[in-house]
C-alpha cells in the first residue's frame, strides 16, 4: 500500500480524537455527577 | 474508549447502547476501509482516507445544522429554553472537533493525491473559515452574563454563522473560477465508486452519526450538571454570606 | 411619554446622532485614518516591489478597511455603554431594528469615507494608472462592501458591547464572516483599477456578490440584533 503512513495516520487521528474527547468528557461527567443529587438529573 | 458503566455518570441504557453500536461500527469501518475494500482506479489507496474523511465532514456539518436549528429556536423563545441551548452548544463543540479532524485528514489525502497539503478550492476554504467561525461561537458561549443572555448571544452567532456558509462557498467558487489553475488541478476527481466502496462509506456515515448522537446526549448532560453545580455553589456562598451578616443588621 | 418613533425615524435619528458625535470627536479622521494610512505605508515595506504593490493594492486597501472596521465598530458601541444610552433606548421601547439600521448606517458612512481615502492613498503611493471607466464599478462596489461590513460589524459589536474580553473576541467573530466581502471587494476594485489585467466589466459579478452579502447581513442583523443586545 502506497503512502501507508498517511492512511493509517488519518485513521489514528480520527479515532484518537474521538477517544480523547470522549474520555475527557466522561471524566468530567463523573466528577460533576458526585456533586449533584440524582433527583436533579433529568435523564435518570 | 469506554462507555460509562455506573449510573453515577451521565450515561443511561440508551447512551450505552448507542456508544457500543458506535464502537462496533467504527471497528467495522476500519476493517472495510483499510482491508476489505479495493483501491480506487484513479486515487489508489488514498481513497481509504475518504472513508474517515467524508463521515467526519458529514458529522461536522450535521452538528452545525443542529446548532443553527437550536439557535433559531432559542431566539424565538427569547433564550428561555435551557435544554435547547445546551444541545446547540454541545453540537457545536462536537462539530468543531470533527471539523479539525476533517481538515487534517483532508490535508493528508491532498498530499497523496494532489501532491500538496492545501488547495484554494471552495470546499476546503469554506470549511476552514467555518472552523474559525465556530471557534468564535464557542468563545461567545464562554462569555459572562445570565444564562438567558448567554443563550441569546450564542444563538445570534449560530444563526449568522449558518447564513455565512452559502455566501462564503459562493464567493470562493466565483474567485477560483476566474483563475486558470483551478482547471489544471481538478479538485473533484470523480471517483468511480463500486459497491463495496459505497457500502464502506455508508458504514462510516452511520458510525459517525451514532457518535454524534452519543456525544451530544452526554455533553448536554455534562453542561446541565455544570450549571447545577454552579447554581449550588452560588446558593452555598449566599447562605454563608447570610450567616455572616448578623440578624437584624442594616445591610 | 408618547409612542416610540417608527423604524425609519429611529434609524435616521440614531445615524444622525452617531455621525454628529463622530464629527465632534473626530476619532475616525484623527486616529483611524492615520492608522490605516500608516498600514498602507508598511505594506510597501513588506512587499518592496512597486509592480507587485500595484497588483496587490485592491487587497491591501480592503484589508486595511477591514482592520479599521474592527476599531470603528468597537467605538460605535463604546460611546453607547459609556453613558448607558443604549440601555435607555431599549428601556424606552425603541425598536431594536431601528437601532441596528441607524448604527449600521453611521458605521457604513464612516467606512465609506475611509475606503475612499485608502483608494486615493493607494493611487498615489503605489503609482496606479486606473482606466477612466472604472469609477462606477469602484463606487458601487465600495458602497455595497461598506454596507456589508458595517452590518456585520454592528451585529457583533452590539453583541460584545460591555462584555469583558470584547477587544479580542470581536476580530475572531467578524473576520471569518466578512471574508466574502473581502474577496468580492478586492476583485471588484481590481477590475475597476485594471491592476489584475482584467477588464472593468469583469467587476460587475463581484458587485452583485457584494450586494447580496450586504442585503443578507442587513436582514440577519435586523432579525437578530434585538436578541444580541438584550440583557
Amino acid at each position: 500500500m502506497e503512502s501507508i503512513e498517511f492512511i493509517i495516520g488519518s485513521y489514528l487521528l480520527t479515532f484518537g480524537a474521538i477517544a480523547v474527547v470522549a474520555g475527557r468528557m466522561l471524566r468530567r461527567a463523573r466528577s460533576l455527577s458526585h456533586r449533584v443529587p440524582d433527583e436533579e438529573k433529568y435523564w435518570l | 474508549m469506554t462507555t460509562p458503566t455506573t449510573s453515577r455518570s451521565t450515561g443511561t441504557r440508551a447512551t450505552r447502547v448507542i456508544g457500543i453500536a458506535a464502537i462496533v461500527m467504527s471497528a467495522w469501518l476500519s476493517l472495510f476501509g483499510l482491508v476489505l475494500s479495493p483501491a480506487d482506479v484513479a486515487q489508489g489507496d488514498a481513497v481509504r482516507i475518504m472513508y474517515v474523511h467524508v463521515p467526519s465532514v458529514w458529522l461536522a456539518y450535521l452538528a452545525f445544522i443542529v446548532t443553527a436549528i437550536c439557535s433559531v429556536w432559542v431566539l424565538v423563545a427569547r433564550g428561555r429554553v435551557p435544554g435547547v441551548d445546551r444541545v446547540a452548544g454541545a453540537s457545536a463543540e462536537i462539530g468543531v472537533v470533527f471539523m479539525a479532524v476533517t481538515l487534517v485528514s483532508g490535508m493528508l489525502w491532498g498530499r497523496i493525491t494532489w501532491g500538496v497539503y492545501w488547495q484554494w478550492d471552495a470546499r476546503l476554504t469554506t470549511t476552514a473559515l467555518l472552523f474559525i467561525t465556530y471557534i468564535g461561537y464557542l468563545a461567545v458561549r464562554g462569555l459572562e452574563g445570565s444564562p438567558e443572555q448567554r443563550a441569546r448571544r450564542s444563538a445570534v452567532v449560530g444563526v449568522v454563522a449558518v447564513a455565512e456558509i452559502p455566501l462564503v462557498h459562493w464567493s470562493v467558487r466565483l474567485w477560483r473560477s476566474l483563475h486558470q489553475e483551478a482547471t489544471v488541478l481538478d479538485t473533484d476527481l470523480d471517483v468511480d465508486i463500486d459497491g463495496l466502496m459505497l457500502f464502506t462509506l455508508f458504514v462510516g456515515v452511520i458510525a459517525f452519526t451514532l457518535w454524534f448522537v452519543w456525544f451530544v446526549l452526554h455533553r448536554a448532560r455534562v453542561m446541565a450538571l455544570a450549571a447545577l453545580v454552579e447554581e449550588r455553589s452560588l446558593d452555598e456562598a449566599l447562605a454563608e454570606r447570610a450567616a455572616e451578616v448578623p440578624a437584624g443588621g442594616q445591610n | 411619554m408618547s409612542t416610540p418613533p417608527g423604524v425609519v425615524a429611529t434609524a435616521r435619528m440614531i445615524a444622525a446622532r452617531d455621525l454628529r458625535i463622530e464629527w465632534r470627536a473626530r476619532v475616525v479622521t484623527n486616529q483611524v485614518i492615520p492608522f490605516a494610512a500608516v498600514n498602507m505605508v508598511l505594506f510597501a515595506f513588506a512587499v518592496d516591489d512597486t509592480g507587485a504593490l500595484g497588483r496587490l493594492a485592491p487587497g491591501l486597501v480592503w484589508l486595511t478597511v477591514m482592520f479599521s472596521l474592527l476599531l470603528c465598530a468597537q467605538r460605535a458601541f463604546a460611546i453607547e455603554s459609556a453613558d448607558g444610552a443604549l440601555e435607555a433606548l431599549r428601556v424606552a421601547g425603541v425598536d431594536p431594528v431601528g437601532i441596528f439600521l441607524g448604527k449600521a448606517t453611521a458605521l457604513a458612512v464612516q467606512l465609506f469615507a475611509l475606503a475612499a481615502v485608502m483608494v486615493l492613498a493607494a493611487l498615489i503611493l503605489y503609482d496606479l494608472d486606473p482606466p477612466a471607466g472604472g469609477v462606477v464599478v469602484l463606487v458601487t462596489s465600495a458602497i455595497c462592501a461598506t454596507c456589508a461590513l458595517a452590518a456585520t460589524g454592528t451585529i457583533y459589536a452590539g453583541l460584545a458591547a460591555g462584555v469583558s474580553g470584547r477587544e479580542t473576541l470581536l476580530p475572531l467573530l467578524v473576520v471569518p464572516v466578512v471574508s466574502p466581502v473581502l474577496i468580492g471587494a478586492t476583485r471588484a476594485v481590481e477590475a475597476a483599477l485594471g491592476t489584475g489585467g482584467t477588464a472593468v466589466a469583469d467587476g460587475w459579478p463581484w458587485v452583485g456578490l457584494l450586494a447580496v452579502v450586504a442585503v443578507a447581513s442587513a436582514v440577519v442583523g435586523a432579525l437578530t440584533f434585538g436578541s444580541a443586545i438584550r440583557d
